[in-house]
């Protein structure tokens, strides 16, 4: 059924920290590799070797440049890099389900995961036009739609171990970017984390309630901060040689005088 | 997004198709017998040519039968739908004045209902999206409705409908593009609220997650051609509007109409290509890309 359920019993998603993603792109690969040797359709590569490579990856991370607004004390503020991982966001009034035409999309009642029956869907494509996030893909080898499964074949596998039962995303992270766990109980650790960091939705202006929130990057360190604190080591540092001296000079004062 | 031949053709098409038989059921023209055949050949190739056609974009065409199951939800399925129900009636109504000399006026006046919910099922499948703000707008079925009926009226030989609705589609096709090129802007999403970072301007796309191009990419950011669509749109409503209204106060002769419904399919090919290659997605945000 392709109609959303009016509330799910838990909320699972994932809170993604953009103050401490690195970009290092792990997550992209273990999702990547977890997804093509486990449930549903692997995801191909097209071209992997040639000149126009191209392939299905469910989890993505670009890059922004972000310069923060000029202020009267920091009028030049520094440009700071953030990296941003985008998987689907397991949205609560996810339009990408209500558009399939054949029941293919669907949100699942007891804990709010957004899947595809890859055998029922026809590869219309219309899901992901649907998606403002980006989330889908339609895989180019089988002609499904794929999209994050919020390794649905991992949360609840009792055949790995404990600490295995959480998003190979997650579980793969070296700097603990993203944490998983269920939004609909308040005391839940991504609860709390949202809460404490001012989890944001991304594109509320689409209405599709994402589930996964984004925590917004601290602002950068600066100098200037602080009394006049030069480290205390500066005196050590200060340049010894100002002037260029030997064969440098000769050449310095040389191409002057021309 | 990337313009499709096979959805152009489509929709270009069955609405052609829909739009003569919506003319058909109510019994204008008045015809019986060959005549009548004739007509029904012409609007039956039109439909079921494009609806076939729209098949081709389709990942596995071979399940299409399950798209007619989630009619509640998605419009996609009630497109179906309503393509067979008006196809099953004025087969029916057809039946009867081709071989019985008889008109069935239920089944007519069921089967242009239908052909129209057609036409108006498949514009919903673009105008639902609100992340094309561009195609998120009234005008969209207003377009598609008038099109079809327009290039309906047209092959159904009725000057007069046609000449006026032919001026409509002109109309509402221009306001459409007017309002659409303001769309995007206006949804209000920009890569500020697509990212969380920062106000308007002081986010920057620095680099994309792929070295290559991917489905994202090759489906949503589609720029070719974008450069020329002011010559494409006066292109498009010359052929689909000026053209044919000129041709049809001219005194009537068979091949008069035939390049006029051929300008008019000409100019219909354009415009629905440009529909799809102006539509900017709003994922392309994330991309610094529109
Ligand atoms: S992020 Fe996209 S694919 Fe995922 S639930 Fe939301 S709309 Fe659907
Ligand atoms: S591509 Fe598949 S999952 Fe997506 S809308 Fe079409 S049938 Fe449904
Ligand atoms: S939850 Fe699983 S499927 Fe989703 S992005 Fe993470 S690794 Fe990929």
């Amino acid at each position: 059924m392709t109609t959303l359920p009016q509330s799910t019993t838990r909320k699972l998603g994932l809170v993604i920290d953009l103050d401490t993603c690195v970009g290092c792109h792990a997550c992209v690969i273990s999702c990547k590799g977890w997804n093509t040797e486990n449930y549903g359709a692997p995801l191909s590569d097209t071209d992997a070797y040639g000149s126009d490579p191209s392939g299905t990856f469910l989890n993505r991370v670009h890059s922004f440049e972000v310069k923060p607004p000029v202020l009267k004390d920091q009028p030049a503020p520094e440009a700071q890099l953030i990296h941003f991982p985008k998987s689907c966001l397991h949205c609560e009034d996810a339009p990408c389900v209500t558009v399939c035409p054949t029941g293919a999309s669907y949100k699942r009642v007891e804990d709010g995961i957004v899947l595809v029956n890859e055998s029922d869907c026809i590869g219309c494509g219309l899901c992901a036009w649907a998606c403002p996030y980006g989330a889908r893909e339609m895989d180019q080898v089988e002609k499904v739609m794929k999209k994050c499964t919020l390794c649905v074949d991992r949360i609840y596998n009792e055949n790995l171990p404990e600490e295995d039962r959480e998003p190979a995303c997650v579980r793969t992270c070296p700097a603990g970017a993203r944490h998983f766990g269920d939004f609909a109980d308040p005391d839940s650790n991504v609860s709390k984390l949202s809460a404490e960091r001012g989890g944001m939705d991304l594109m509320p202006e689409q209405g599709t309630k994402p589930v996964n929130k984004y925590l917004p990057p601290r602002p950068k360190d600066t100098l200037s901060e602080g009394a006049g604190d030069i480290d205390i080591l500066a005196p050590y540092l200060e340049p010894v040689a100002q002037e260029a001296s030997g064969f440098l000079g000769w050449l310095d004062k040389t191409l002057e005088k021309l | 997004m990337h313009p499709a031949p096979s959805v152009i053709f489509f929709t270009v098409f069955s609405g052609l198709g829909f739009g003569l038989l919506t003319f058909l059921g109510l019994g204008i023209p008045d015809v019986t017998g060959w005549t009548a055949f004739a007509f029904f050949a012409i609007a039956y190739l039109c439909a079921v040519g494009g609806l076939i056609s729209s098949t081709f974009h389709l990942g596995h065409p071979e399940r299409a039968l399950k798209a007619f199951t989630q009619w509640r939800s998605s419009w996609l399925s009630r497109e179906g739908w309503c393509a067979v129900i008006a196809l099953i009636t004025m087969a029916i109504y057809g039946a009867g004045l081709v071989f019985f000399g008889q008109r069935w006026g239920l089944f007519g006046v069921i089967g242009a209902l239908f052909s129209l919910l057609t036409i108006f099922t498949t514009s919903m499948i673009y105008t639902q999206l609100k992340t094309i703000p561009r195609w998120n707008s009234p005008l969209t079925p207003a377009m598609f409705l008038s099109y079809g009926l327009a290039g309906g009226a047209l092959l159904a030989g009725q000057i007069t409908w046609a000449m006026g609705l032919l001026a409509i589609s002109a109309v509402i096709q221009v306001l459409l593009w007017a309002k659409g090129d303001g769309a995007l802007a206006a949804s209000g999403s920009t890569l500020a609220t697509a990212t969380g970072l920062g106000t308007e301007g002081g986010v920057r796309a620095f680099e994309p997650p792929h070295t290559g191009t991917n489905y994202l990419l090759r489906e949503f950011a589609y720029v070719v051609g974008r450069k020329h669509s002011l010559k494409l749109r006066i292109i498009a409503i010359v052929l689909m509007a000026v053209i044919p209204i000129v041709l049809l106060a001219a005194p009537f002769s068979h091949w008069v109409a035939l390049l006029a419904v051929v300008s008019y399919v000409g100019g219909a090919l354009a415009s629905r290509w440009l529909f799809f290659a102006e539509a900017e997605h709003v994922v392309g945000l994330y991309y610094g890309k529109r």
